[in-house]
């Protein structure tokens, strides 16, 4: 009734497994059982993820250029953003309104002389002020506000959302009834209302300081994104630690005993790193933005300091004769939110592969 | 209880309550009587196996014990001392717990050096980094762990490995008690014999004490030497392992009991099996007197009316029924 194997026959419908099918495992293969597979860190995985995707990518590169720009132009170019252009120690007065890469008749002569002259990248504007040199300034102040913003309200709104999600109950519901009062308020009217009352405060009080350079009304506008768009962050993280504190990793670190600081900072903030991440990448632009609209208002920072939307705003004066004084700034900006919103998308992708539709 | 007694136990609970406020709309909310006046001990070194239906509240005695949850009521002692805010910092060195999901309780984000170092650095039990590493490698070791695997991350590991980083995790304090949250119940059936062996080898190795909880007698038959049976929140029947086996007394543990799969055929043809009709009650909406009544065999008036308390039949077994 056996076979070689010392197998019992097999009955014809049986589903009794046919030993003469199988070969043994080769030494190979026993091996490949043991080895697992390469270690790999989740951030190494999102990197990999992150450089998969064109758009990302092609935003960091713009970036990087805008960066590169900003940080070297100022040492190539021998314009000051607030200088007026001078040719051989004399005042130039003829170099108004000049169109992107020509010059003025003074400039022309002492060219003519034998003189060297720095070509005016985007033209000068109408007080005989380089505007490549503006725009290039323009950008790192918008740029600036931009992370310093944004940073502001990472460190707020991550803070205030951690103690709230962790806490829980009363805590918790008080907390986010205030975040519900500030997120009714009307945000616009409440920048504008509070950059004009503190920009009169802070003017007379920062005479002297190194902030005087800012202007009271950039100070003022870093006060309002501490005060009013942490709201947003705080919410957005104390959702994602309302989840993460269900997972018994964090009930398990309590029962060690490991102080409640601890638990926040070793298991709960890196597991809500990544939405973390992307909303900072999102919030810079939303950051610019605000800038941009409060400058062309005339809230933003103080002249002769040129930001973006304070440019822009300049250019509203001779539009029909020099539009192109509209555009660079304008597209500037267009360029920077547009690489931070696709960076920030990008990486959303590549943190949290599940949000991807 | 005499004070002689008390010290020979290494944890007590005493009326243990925990119950949890439930919204049910309008500003209102009802008690949900988890755990419902939950009484025993456990001596230094032993196995109490807790037993029950999901969700009869066998975590929540787990969790209310170690203070993961703040008890709505009742005591727990330690060593004879009670165990209070003030005081379970420095316990948490001496009770620690197992959980049931090896998936969620492991942080994805750590390795398992990190895991298992975590108790370590929280008590500062290492005085330099090699002998953090030395201790993390030894406990690797202890539970049956490739030590090569030490910088890996968790979710690297199949569920049977999981189990035994969180069992490095709770043995690195060194503790003379483990609640064991159904460590087995997540497994293929295959591991979960070796891990319930692993239990039994490291509790001869380190003389620990196991509150060992899971849902079906058969687990907990094999390891520990008393079982408590529980139902709704309450302890229905205590008595050593042998005895509850041989002569269960309350219809609950009957109908469990009659419930495992015997090796016999002989022997499993002559029992019969007694299948429960009808579904739990809700823990919200308790039913009168005796809670297992809906479901009883033996029920009778007076089951509705009062509620059976755990009463010595001898031998240390105990049991809540009017009729048995
Ligand atoms: N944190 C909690 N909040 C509200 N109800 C809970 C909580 N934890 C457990 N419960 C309820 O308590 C009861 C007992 O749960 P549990 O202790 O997890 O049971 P078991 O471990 O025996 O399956 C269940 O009805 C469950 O829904
Ligand atoms: S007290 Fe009554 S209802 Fe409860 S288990 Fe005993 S016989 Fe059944
Ligand atoms: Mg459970």
């Amino acid at each position: 009734m056996s076979n070689e194997n010392g197998m019992p026959k097999k009955n014809v419908l049986s589903a009794q497994i046919d030993l003469k099918k199988f070969d043994f495992a080769t030494e190979e293969e026993k091996k490949q059982q043991d080895v697992m597979s390469e270690s790999t860190t989740f951030f190494k995985d999102s990197m990999r993820r992150l450089r998969k995707n064109p758009l990302a990518m092609g935003s960091i590169v713009v970036l990087a250029v805008i960066l590169l720009v900003i940080i070297f132009a100022p040492k190539i170019v021998p314009y000051g953003y607030s200088e007026i252009i001078t040719v051989d120690g004399v005042r130039d007065k003829t170099a108004k309104n000049l169109a992107p890469f020509t010059y003025s008749k003074m400039e022309q002569q002492y060219m003519d002389k034998g003189g060297k002259v720095f070509p005016h990248i985007f033209g000068t504007d109408e007080q005989c002020r380089d505007y490549f040199i503006r725009v290039v300034y323009g950008t790192r102040v918008s740029l600036s506000v931009g992370l310093f913003a944004s940073i502001i309200v990472l460190i707020i709104g991550v803070i205030y959302g951690s103690i709230s999600g962790y806490a829980g109950g009363k805590v918790d519901l008080i907390m986010m009834r205030i975040v519900d009062i500030i997120y009714s308020l009307p945000d616009l009217l409440m920048v504008i209302l509070l950059s004009v009352v503190l920009g009169e405060t802070l003017g007379t009080a920062i005479k002297g300081t190194v902030f005087a350079k800012l202007g009271s009304n950039m100070l003022s506008l870093f006060i309002v994104f501490g005060l009013l768009y942490w709201v947003g962050m705080a919410r957005l993280v104390r959702g994602q630690i309302l989840t993460i504190k269900q997972n018994d990793y964090v009930l398990a670190s309590k029962a060690i005993g490991t102080p409640a600081h601890r638990i926040i900072r070793t298991h709960i903030l890196p597991n809500c790193l990544s939405v973390i991440i992307i909303s900072v990448a999102l919030q810079i632009p939303s950051a610019i933005f605000t800038e941009s609209y409060l400058s062309f208002l005339g809230l933003g920072v103080q002249a002769p300091m040129p930001s973006l939307g304070s440019l822009a705003n300049a250019a509203r004066d001779g539009l029909t004769s020099y539009p192109y004084k509209l555009i660079f700034p304008a597209v500037t900006i267009v360029l920077i939110v547009l690489a931070f919103n696709l960076l920030g998308d990008g990486l959303r992708d590549a943190l949290d592969p599940k949000l991807k539709k | 209880m005499s004070s002689n007694d008390k010290n020979e136990c290494l944890v007590e609970v005493k009326d243990l309550k925990q119950y949890f406020p439930i919204k049910t709309g309008f500003g209102k909310t009802v008690p949900l009587k988890a755990v419902d006046g939950v009484s025993f001990s456990i001596k230094p070194g032993e196995t109490l196996g807790l037993v029950g239906e999901s969700g009869c509240g066998k975590t929540t005695v787990g969790r209310s014990l170690l203070q993961l949850y703040k008890p709505t009521g009742g005591e727990v002692y330690f060593k004879g001392e009670k165990v209070t805010d003030q005081n379970i910092k420095a316990l948490r060195k001496e009770m620690q717990m197992v959980f049931q999901d090896p998936y969620s309780s492991l942080n994805p984000r750590m390795t398992v050096e990190d895991i298992i170092g975590e108790p370590l650095d929280v008590h500062k039990l290492y005085s330099t980094k090699a002998e953090r590493r030395e201790k993390i490698l030894e406990l690797m070791e202890l539970v049956g762990l490739n030590a090569e695997h030490a910088t890996r991350y968790a979710h690297e590991f199949s569920g049977g490995q999981r189990q035994r980083i969180g069992i490095a995790r709770a043995l690195a304090v060194n503790p003379s008690f483990i609640v064991c949250d159904e460590p087995v119940s997540a497994l293929d059936v295959s591991i979960q014999a070796q891990v319930i062996n692993m239990f039994e080898d490291l509790q001869e190795k380190l003389g620990v004490a196991y509150l060992f909880i899971a849902h079906d007698l058969l687990v907990v038959r094999h390891i520990s030497d008393r079982i408590a049976v529980m139902y709704l929140g309450k302890i229905v029947e205590i008595a050593d392992a042998d005895e509850l086996n041989e002569n269960p007394m309350h219809p609950y543990t009957e109908s469990l009991l009659s419930a495992i799969p015997m090796p016999d055929p002989n022997l499993a043809k002559t029992r019969k099996r007694i299948i429960l009709e009808g579904d739990v009650p809700s823990p919200m909406n308790l039913p009168s007197g005796c809670a297992f009544r809906t479901r009883c065999r033996y029920a009778t008036e007076q089951c509705a009316k009062e509620c059976p308390s755990l009463t010595d039949r001898g031998n240390g077994h105990f049991v809540s029924c009017f009729n048995k």
